[in-house]
């Protein structure tokens, strides 16, 4: 029993982290309209900027972090503005291929400058463990779900108060509209990028700190879809909802099979069943908006 | 007008049946025959090296064929082909052993076998379009790969399956040379089969759902069932190309299949040009010969300075693989129609030729 219960408070805390990957996920595509395959690298390039900067420049953890978000930003802007801007117009598999082609090049790219072994993260915390109500959970666990609600409830706040939140909600509703009422649809394409950049990295930060940064990180990317699947494309609480429920769905599927069926590899494998499903009984996902389409 | 051999200025065609010939001219048709002897004649003064890179662009060429007709022609995305390529390359192989059933029977029935799991996982496809679909594919691409791992009976989990060789009337197809010949009949087989597809009535109704599937579904065109039907057709050659693929090695591994391999896939037909035939011939070429073409520039500059800055021996590998998903980017950046389309514009420039504007 301690186990199951271990098992869903590890599958809140990874699917919190893969809710806000999802989130920013949503917020490229209700922006933009692009599907970022790339997503998980972003979460690489960040964790490994940060490592880079804590180890080869021994920076404090409170230094080096903003440094990592900063230059995510600048990294998300400059990607679409030289990438996928020219892909504007283009079909939906051009754009998807270029993504994918980005994440390839990442990939390979992180490889070659940090080499393909997993590396830890110097140590941040004092204590590695925490006792919760007679459980023991990491420190980073607490700290990255702490995180994790603290950017949902940013999100939340940036789109319902904030004027560039309220400007790019336009531009997904209607861009020719807010086109016209003197938002720069550019500016928000590229903000877009540049928040949801910041926030992956955020994400691989955390992941990293728990288990080193590798190329393994960016397996989060995939993970993401069916998230989102499960939320609908276009729902930023839905993707957060999914998140959660991909991680403890993960966990609960991982519980089943070490316990009794002994398949194996469900935990990673379990989602993307589940995601079949759902696409054959809702096609839209759970919370996306149908497409009604007009001849 | 039935023997003209260069194409007319204008377009003089009076019958649909001159509209939908195989090849356009005599010409081309002839070309084309005479790269098909001239293949034939190629183990002949070919070393065993080049002719590997030959029999690989056969067996890739035909599973690209297949996600062309998908990509292309209907405009369904697949982000899952290297699966069922690794489906057929494992069903042959299993029908082989385990059934004893000849190798010349079992790559086609391994063809049927691949259809029949496209369809399930096409199912899904029939109600969704665009981007969901490219993400439940993404899916079948790791159920199916995480069959591979799991299904011993089938695959013989992490050892791998051993594949026999082609036998033929007690002929043992189990050289390079001797095994070209089977990948080039398989191949002008699978491209003419494509080609006539596209000249008939089902194959006009892929290109109709792809251009605007409301039109098409309006002028009487079953959507369900064509989108269905070409998740078929495409996991059919992906079988074939895949069973090839198998009794060429004469040995497949679980570990081969991933979505890079499918990404590899989708590269080939980008580069080459969506909905083009010849096309996917050109790109699957391209992608198999840059390996060796950047091998060949890194032994050029090895000994320099450039050489010495990239570190060029213990990073070729990742350099190789960056270049995947850079040539996808450039071409879809500069050339989105492909390899094709610049082929057309070379030739019309040359049939313009000194007046091309």
């Amino acid at each position: 029993m301690t186990l199951l219960f271990q098992l869903l408070v590890n599958g809140l805390i990874v699917g919190a982290l893969y809710g806000v990957v999802a989130m920013s996920f949503v917020l490229i595509y209700k922006a933009s309209r692009i599907v970022n395959f790339a997503q998980g690298e972003f979460l690489l390039i960040g964790a490994w900027t940060c490592w880079w900067l804590l180890t080869s420049w021994q920076l404090p953890f409170w230094i080096g972090f903003p440094i990592t978000l900063v230059f995510m930003l600048i990294f998300g802007v400059v990607l679409q503005v030289v990438v996928l801007r020219p892909m504007i117009g283009e079909p939906i598999i051009s754009v998807i291929m270029v993504t994918i082609g980005l994440s390839i090049v990442f990939q390979a790219a992180m490889k070659w400058m940090f080499g393909v072994f997993a590396k830890p993260f110097p140590q941040i915390f004092a204590s590695p463990t925490m006792d919760i109500f007679g459980l023991q959970v990491q420190t980073v666990y607490v700290v990255s779900l702490a995180i994790s609600i603290l950017i949902m409830a940013g999100f939340g706040w940036f789109f319902k108060y904030s004027r560039l939140g309220l400007a790019m909600r336009a531009t997904a509703f209607d861009q020719q509209v807010a086109q016209s009422l003197g938002i720069s649809v550019r500016q928000m394409f590229a903000m877009s990028w540049a928040i949801s950049a910041m926030v992956s990295a955020v994400a691989g930060v955390t992941v990293g700190v728990v288990n080193g940064v590798s190329s393994a990180l960016s397996f989060f990317g995939i993970k993401v879809f069916p998230a989102v699947i499960l939320g609908g494309l276009d729902s930023v609480i839905g993707a957060v909802l999914g998140g959660l429920i991909v991680g403890v769905l993960e966990n609960l599927a991982h519980y089943l099979d070490s316990q009794w069926l002994n398949w194996g590899n469900m935990y990673e494998i379990a989602p993307f069943y589940v995601l079949i499903a759902i696409l054959m009984v809702k096609p839209y996902g759970l919370f996306g908006t149908k497409d009604i389409e007009r001849v | 007008m039935a023997n003209v051999s260069i194409i007319p200025s204008g377009d003089f065609k009076t019958s649909y049946g001159t509209d939908t010939t195989i090849f356009p001219t005599v010409t081309s048709r002839n070309f084309a025959i005479l790269g098909v002897v001239l293949l034939l004649a190629c183990p002949a003064f070919l070393d065993r090296y080049w002719l590997s890179l030959l029999i690989q662009i056969g067996y890739l060429g035909i599973a690209a064929l297949g996600l062309n007709i998908l990509v292309g022609f209907t405009g369904q995305i697949s982000i899952g082909h290297s699966a069922f390529f690794g489906f057929g390359a494992f069903a042959s192989a299993w029908l082989s052993n385990r059934w004893g059933i000849p190798v010349v029977l079992a790559i086609p029935l391994a063809g049927v076998m691949t259809t029949a799991i496209g369809l399930v996982f096409g199912m899904p496809a029939a109600r969704l379009k665009g981007l969901y679909l490219a993400i439940a594919t993404l899916a079948a691409q790791y159920i199916l790969q995480d069959f591979f791992a799991r299904a011993d009976w089938f695959t013989g989990g992490t050892n791998g399956m051993i594949a026999e060789p082609l036998t033929l009337f007690g002929f043992a197809f189990d050289t390079d040379e001797r095994y070209f010949y089977v990948v080039l009949v398989a191949m002008v087989i699978m491209y003419l089969l494509g080609t006539n597809l596209m000249r008939t009535r089902d194959g006009r109704a892929l290109v109709a759902v792809r251009d605007h599937y409301l039109s098409a579904e309006i002028m009487g065109i079953n959507l369900t069932k064509y989108r269905t039907m070409s998740f078929g057709i495409s996991a059919f050659y992906a079988g074939i190309g895949g069973a090839l693929y198998a009794h060429y090695l004469q040995f497949v591994s679980v570990e081969g299949f991933t979505i890079v391999f499918s990404i590899q896939f989708l590269g080939m037909i980008i580069i080459g040009g969506l909905g083009s035939i010849m096309g996917t011939l050109m790109g699957t070429a391209f992608m198999v010969l840059l390996p060796e073409v950047m091998q060949m520039a890194s032994k050029l500059v090895s000994g320099t300075a450039i050489d010495a800055a990239l570190n060029l021996k213990d990073n070729i590998a990742f350099l190789r693989e960056m270049s995947v998903g850079l040539v996808i980017i450039l071409f879809l950046v500069f050339e989105p129609d492909g390899l094709a389309h610049r082929w057309k514009q070379i030739k019309a420039y040359w049939k313009l030729y000194p007046f091309s504007h």
